[in-house]
């Protein structure tokens, strides 16, 4: 269980890259994770709301794109989804498939914000 | 009410890869092989490294470790009757190694230079599911499963196991009492991980600890190429 560790860098990360944007609100932060990244969404969306809760990114949603595992196969030269996580193995030929191309990703894609001087608007509104 | 998207596409343990890269720099410049140990709590890897640490001192390499547990020095106690540097990292809670804390044990070393080693050996915290997203700057990622566990263990871990450069097999001396699968073991291994090296070996006994040193010089005369 460290997903308080990855929710903690994630507030982090987006706090740190909010200061180009003074007085902005964030709505929502939008994760990329492989499917062999070994993080659970359910585990992330719980530690997501401790995190957050009286901090600025507060009532942000989270939201978590998976990405397939997917494997380069030297014997048959494609690229493939791998079919399961128990069998590295290509899909197309039935190669033994050592080299991952993705599914290990860890990333923040992006951040949804409201800028400042539009929150200024609703408020004088 | 209008707004925008961000991109930032940015790694978020970025701050934990960039430091294990420049560790590796600098473990890579001062020519030592670091070795990041990863199991289950129990499988051994404390018992096979104070085997490794002795055999490795016996034959005049130059060896140190760095022991992680969410708390106590017991390891570090046990590991240093092997006569080498050893140090323990508390995590207090944590269920893992980052980069920070190899990063800060090294630095207030007494008496250990990365330069004088040969070999840096780093025992992480028992646990195969939140080590592989940390990298510690190793070279070389061993994950140990000894032969009490069940063999589908690397079916069950494969993001572990897909990420590690060797496995190691513990308790090989008492495989026959527990009913251990030597075959479906070494299958589920290279079924997650095609092509491993595999050592089996019995800390007690000695056994396969001579193949397991054969490995390590030739790792450690690869990182001088």
């Amino acid at each position: 269980m460290h997903e308080l560790s990855i929710v903690s860098s994630i507030v982090d990360s987006v706090t740190e890259s909010l200061k180009a944007y003074p007085g902005a609100r964030v709505l929502e932060v939008r994760l990329r994770v492989g499917a062999l990244a070994a993080v659970v969404e359910d585990s992330l969306q719980f530690c997501w709301g401790i995190a957050t809760d009286g901090s600025d990114l507060a009532g942000a949603r989270l939201v978590v794109n998976t990405v397939p595992v997917t494997v380069h196969c030297a014997a048959c030269g494609q690229n493939g989804a791998l079919e399961s996580l128990q069998h590295f193995h290509c899909a197309n030929c039935g190669a033994s498939a050592t080299d991952v191309r993705s599914g290990r990703e860890l990333e923040i894609e992006s951040i949804e914000i409201e800028d400042a001087a539009e929150i200024a608007e609703e408020v004088t509104r | 009410m209008t707004t925008r998207i961000v991109e930032l596409r940015q790694g978020i343990l970025k701050k934990n890869d960039e430091l294990a890269r420049e560790l590796r720099g600098r473990f890579e410049a001062a020519g030592v092989l670091v070795l990041n140990l990863v199991s289950s709590p129990g499988t051994g890897k404390t018992e096979f490294l104070q085997k490794t640490l002795a055999a490795l001192r016996l034959i005049g390499s130059r060896a140190a470790a760095l022991v992680g547990d969410l708390e106590t020095d017991n390891d570090a106690r046990r590991l240093a009757l092997s006569g080498v540097p050893v140090r323990q990292i508390n995590t207090h809670g944590i269920c893992h190694l980052e980069a920070e804390m190899v990063s800060r044990h090294l630095e207030s070393w007494d008496g250990v230079e990365l330069g004088g080693l040969d070999y840096l050996f780093i025992e992480n915290v028992g646990n195969l599911v939140c080590p592989s997203s940390y990298d510690l700057g190793e070279r070389i990622r061993v994950a140990l499963l000894s032969v009490t566990e069940g063999e589908d263990k690397p079916l069950k871990y494969p993001t572990l196991f897909n990420s590690v450069d060797a496995a190691i097999i513990t308790k090989m001396d008492i495989a026959e009492a527990v009913g251990f699968n030597r075959e479906a073991a070494l299958r589920n291994i290279r079924e997650i991980r095609p092509g491993i090296r595999i050592f089996e070996t019995a800390a007690r006994t000695g056994a396969g600890i001579e193949a397991w040193l054969d490995y390590l010089a030739e790792q450690k005369g690869a990182t001088r190429i």
